[in-house]
């Protein structure tokens, strides 16, 4: 077990930059989540702490030593693949064993590692078989186990849920979270799965075109988005981004509207307002025409458009709402401390 | 292609490939290369210089009448091993794939030919025509035709491809089989409900999704003729008679071992080499193809 | 084809008449050859020979593979399995090495070393006969075993298929491999190699009839008949004046010589239709 720092972390392919500059200190036993769409570098980033991938500029540190040069079994990381990379012709305890056989261990402490990984995981009954003949969770828990035999200062899980169906996922993340909570060992982990991030986290990274975008607890990054983008990718339905401009504690949007916001705001901005806080208020400074609604039970989605506006608009209501019933146009109003605030040029939060 | 994946060293992988580095260079760039340069050469009478003649070997085989027949001998060869192997392995594979059980079986009594070599074959095939012993010779004889492989050309030619040919059935139908078999029967059927008859299906369905397998088995089977058959045939006629059966590798042989012709056989090989290039380019081409579709 | 379509009737039998037809065309070539090992020299010069196996096979197939005629067939069988297993093995761990060499580093003339193997591809051994003679002939291996193999091992086929099976091996197997702490041969040799188990033996069927069969080659390079191999001494059995052949031993030798391929291929039929299709493809 031990903390994780990075340092202005860089990768460049030739001249191409592909990370640029990442920082974070990881604390002893914190679960750190990085988060975005394919193509952001959020696997690279995990492959250059692993040590599957050189790092080009920046210093990596694993407890008080600086890794950056070493091989990835002197790093003392386990990793959990996302299509688990189990040795197809081993068995699931020489799956697990492998690394520890490889180290040199007695054969007898390598079989009472396996077996106390296996039991934690409830792998014993299938230590004799072959990946080929496990269902897709019991292969998960054998990538786990082979991570968990190592005893390892840091885990690394690169999306190691997509491949597995809905149900099994939900499942599969709690045992994750639970093990990593038993185990107390310091976990980063990759996903595009913002729902993973948000359960997982103790704090996330979310990661856009090789840059970090915000690093924070779920809860700041939902409440307090740094940017445009993290406003966006996290929450569900995402936000709606509108262009508009700052007038003091005012933005006025291109159809004339004000709406009431929490900050001082000079200028183009884009006001971020989220589905879930946008309430029907027949007073409401916010119109929309309605075009669709979802009921999905516990709440309704609302879409439509806002006159003069361009771009849709989402609003959840509570409750279930027939589109009959609801007219067909509908006012809204929103808390000013509920409103995010970005400037237009830099996207960066007011 | 590449993998993500690479593990440093540089010693290592050099030490890894150098097996295969040694005995690629010393047995083959290395003769290869003394096949060229000796095909500019001419030994003096006593074989104790070389003369530089420059092209002079190539311009003699090309202007000297007998290589000139052997190019032939090799194309009908050829051509006719292809032909007859291929088209008794495509009759019994299209038989094969009209069965729904036993097809199996079949295949297993068909394939194990291929182990039998050239050479072997060669000999089963001399031993039932031979002109004194011979079963099938005599029972010729007994119908008033008189074989005699050893002295009309004809004749001998026509035993070395069938000889030549019987040893590839069980490839040719293997690769038959295995594409048929991956034809869809949806297919056949909806072509079976448009009223088209057996004889139609085949010729309208069957023969064209076959294609690829046809021709990449044309050029494997051109491949075996030029340069596997030389058992067939140094077992069987020799050359004989009179170089009826001298096809061109026969020749590099016969030209380099037995007459001892090293600038002649060298150039020959030259040449092979050109017409092997060629035929390695056009399955390439074809490959590719069909990789891109 | 059209199974399903056409069922049983006149076409249903014809089917099975023409598959007939066609085995015992296949057939009939090695049953005279096995009727042959089977009967006297005196039954085969007497035509037409009896088409139904005679009590002498024991006799005749023990003298050929005792006495045979310059050499015992028996030494020969044991020339050619030496000679198929050498290739068959010395192909295999050759292209496997360099494969691996090939798939998972980067060293400088990697690209080069590729075309190089590539070229190997498009010359049979039969082009570049006479310069090959004379590279053993000066490494004084003429008449040995070495001499017999080596200039068969190089293959581009083995590497390339190698290559391609490699390709397929997820890049993630490695990376946990490394993750593990394994290097490159550990790598090689507790995951790369169990894994390409398959392959290694469908190869190895295709490269052992390779062997088995080949004719020219050790015809060139084993003057002494001690080194034989039984292909390519059947054709040394035939006597060279006028003399009447022995026939008996000769088809005795003949079918010894098929035997151990057709049972290889044979035996192991699933791999080694795939070893055709993976080698050729």
């Amino acid at each position: 077990m031990a903390t994780l720092s990075l340092r202005n972390l860089q990768k460049s392919y030739g001249r191409t930059a592909v990370i640029h500059g990442v920082s974070i200190d990881v604390a002893d036993g914190e679960f750190i989540v990085i988060v975005g769409p394919s193509g952001c570098g959020k696997s690279t980033l995990l492959r250059m702490v692993a040590g599957l991938e050189a790092i080009t500029a920046g210093d990596l540190f694993i407890g008080a030593d600086r890794v950056n040069d070493r091989e990835p079994m002197d790093r003392n990381i386990a990793m959990v693949f996302q299509n688990y990379a189990l040795y197809p012709h081993m068995s699931v305890a020489e799956n697990m064993g492998y690394a520890l056989r490889i180290a040199g261990k007695p054969k007898a402490e390598i079989a009472a590692r396996v077996a106390e990984a296996a039991r934690m995981l409830q792998l014993e009954p299938y230590l004799a078989r072959k990946p080929r003949e496990l269902s897709g969770g019991q292969r998960q828990r054998v990538a786990m186990g082979r991570a968990i035999v190592r005893d390892p200062s840091v885990f690394l899980f690169d999306e190691p849920l997509s491949n597995l169906d809905a149900k099994l996922r939900v499942q599969m993340r709690l045992e994750i979270k639970g093990l990593q909570r038993k185990l107390g060992v310091t976990a980063l982990y990759v996903t595009h799965d913002q729902v993973e991030a948000m359960t997982l986290a103790d704090r996330m990274i979310v990661m856009n075109a090789g840059v970090a975008e915000q690093i924070g607890t779920p809860l700041e990054v939902y409440e307090r988005p740094a940017t445009v983008f993290a406003a966006q990718f996290i929450g569900s339905p995402a936000m709606n981004m509108l262009d508009g401009t700052g007038e003091g504690r005012q933005v006025r949007l291109a159809n004339g509207v004000a709406v009431p916001v929490a900050v001082e705001a000079q200028g183009p901005v884009k006001l971020g307002l989220r589905p879930e806080h946008l309430t029907r208020d027949e007073t409401g400074p916010l119109t929309m025409q309605l075009r669709m609604a979802e009921p999905l039970g516990a709440n309704t989605l609302v879409h439509g458009t806002m006159e003069g506006v361009p771009g849709d608009v989402v609003a959840s209501l509570p409750g279930v709402h027939r589109e009959d019933d609801l007219p067909s146009v509908i006012r809204f109003s929103i808390p000013p401390e509920a409103t995010h605030v970005f400037d237009a040029a830099t996207e960066r939060r007011i | 292609m590449d993998k993500r994946v690479t593990f440093k060293g540089l010693w290592l992988p050099l030490l890894l490939v150098a097996p295969q580095a040694v005995v690629t260079a010393v047995f083959f760039f290395y003769p290869a290369g003394q096949a060229i340069w000796q095909s500019l050469f001419i030994p003096d009478p006593f074989g104790l210089s070389m003369q530089f003649v420059g092209l002079g070997n190539f311009e003699y085989l090309l202007g000297n009448s007998y290589y000139r027949a052997s190019f032939v001998t090799t194309a009908i060869f050829s051509v006719s091993v292809t032909l007859l192997s291929m088209g008794i392995a495509l009759y019994l594979a299209v038989l094969a794939d009209r069965l729904i059980k036993g097809s199996g079986t079949y295949r297993t009594l068909l394939i194990w030919p291929y182990a039998v070599a050239p050479a072997v074959a060669g000999v089963l095939w001399m031993f039932m025509f031979n002109t004194r012993i011979g079963v099938v010779s005599w029972y010729l004889g007994q119908l008033g035709y008189d074989w005699n492989h050893v002295l009309n050309g004809g004749e001998a030619m026509g035993l070395v491809v069938v000889a030549s040919a019987w040893g590839r059935i069980s490839y040719n139908f293997l690769f038959f089989l295995a594409g048929l078999q991956a034809i869809p029967k949806s297919v056949i059927e909806a072509a079976a409900i448009d009223g088209a008859r057996f004889w139609t299906r085949f010729r309208t369905i069957v023969w064209p999704l076959l294609s690829p397998t046809t021709f990449f088995l044309l050029v494997v089977n051109v491949v075996y003729a030029f340069f596997e058959t030389f058992g067939v045939i140094h077992t069987i006629t020799a050359g004989g008679p009179q170089q009826s059966t001298t096809i061109l590798v026969y020749k590099v042989y016969a030209d380099g071992f037995v007459g001892q012709d090293l600038g002649s056989s060298a150039a020959q090989s030259v040449i092979l080499l050109l017409v092997v290039g060629l035929l390695t380019v056009i399955q390439f081409k074809y490959i590719e193809r069909k990789v891109h579709y | 084809m059209s199974g399903m379509v056409e069922k049983r009737g006149l076409s249903y039998w014809l089917t099975h008449l023409g598959l007939i037809v066609g085995v015992l065309f296949i057939f009939f070539p090695i049953w005279l050859a096995f009727v042959a090992s089977t009967v006297t020299q005196a039954e085969i010069a007497r035509p037409p020979m009896p088409l139904l196996p005679g009590p002498h096979l024991v006799e005749n197939y023990s003298k050929a593979l005792v006495a045979g005629v310059n050499v015992p067939v028996a030494t020969m069988m044991l020339n050619s399995l030496v000679m198929a297993l050498g290739i068959a093995f010395g192909k295999i761990a050759i292209s496997l090495l360099s494969a691996f060499a090939i798939v998972y580093f980067r060293f400088p003339g990697r690209k080069a070393f590729f075309w190089l193997i590539f070229l190997t591809l498009m010359l049979p051994v039969e082009v570049r006969i006479v310069p090959t003679f004379e590279v053993i002939a000066n490494f004084g291996m003429l008449n040995s075993y070495s001499g017999l193999i080596l200039p068969l091992v190089a293959s581009a086929t083995a590497t390339f298929l190698f290559r391609q099976f490699f390709m397929t091996v997820p890049d993630e197997l490695a990376e946990a491999a490394r993750v593990d702490g394994a290097g490159p041969m550990r790598f090689f040799w507790d995951i790369l190699v169990p894994m390409s188990r398959t392959n290694m033996a469908a190869l190895f069927v295709i490269l052992f009839i390779y062997g088995w069969n080949q004719y020219l080659w050790p015809l060139l390079i084993t003057t002494n008949p001690e080194m034989n191999t039984i292909v390519m001494g059947i054709k040394q059995m035939f006597p060279s004046g006028d003399d009447l052949a022995d026939w008996p031993v000769i088809m005795a030798t003949s079918i010894l010589a098929m035997l151990p391929p057709v049972i290889v291929v044979i035996s192991m039929q699933k791999l080694f239709i795939r070893g055709l299709v993976d080698s050729e493809k």
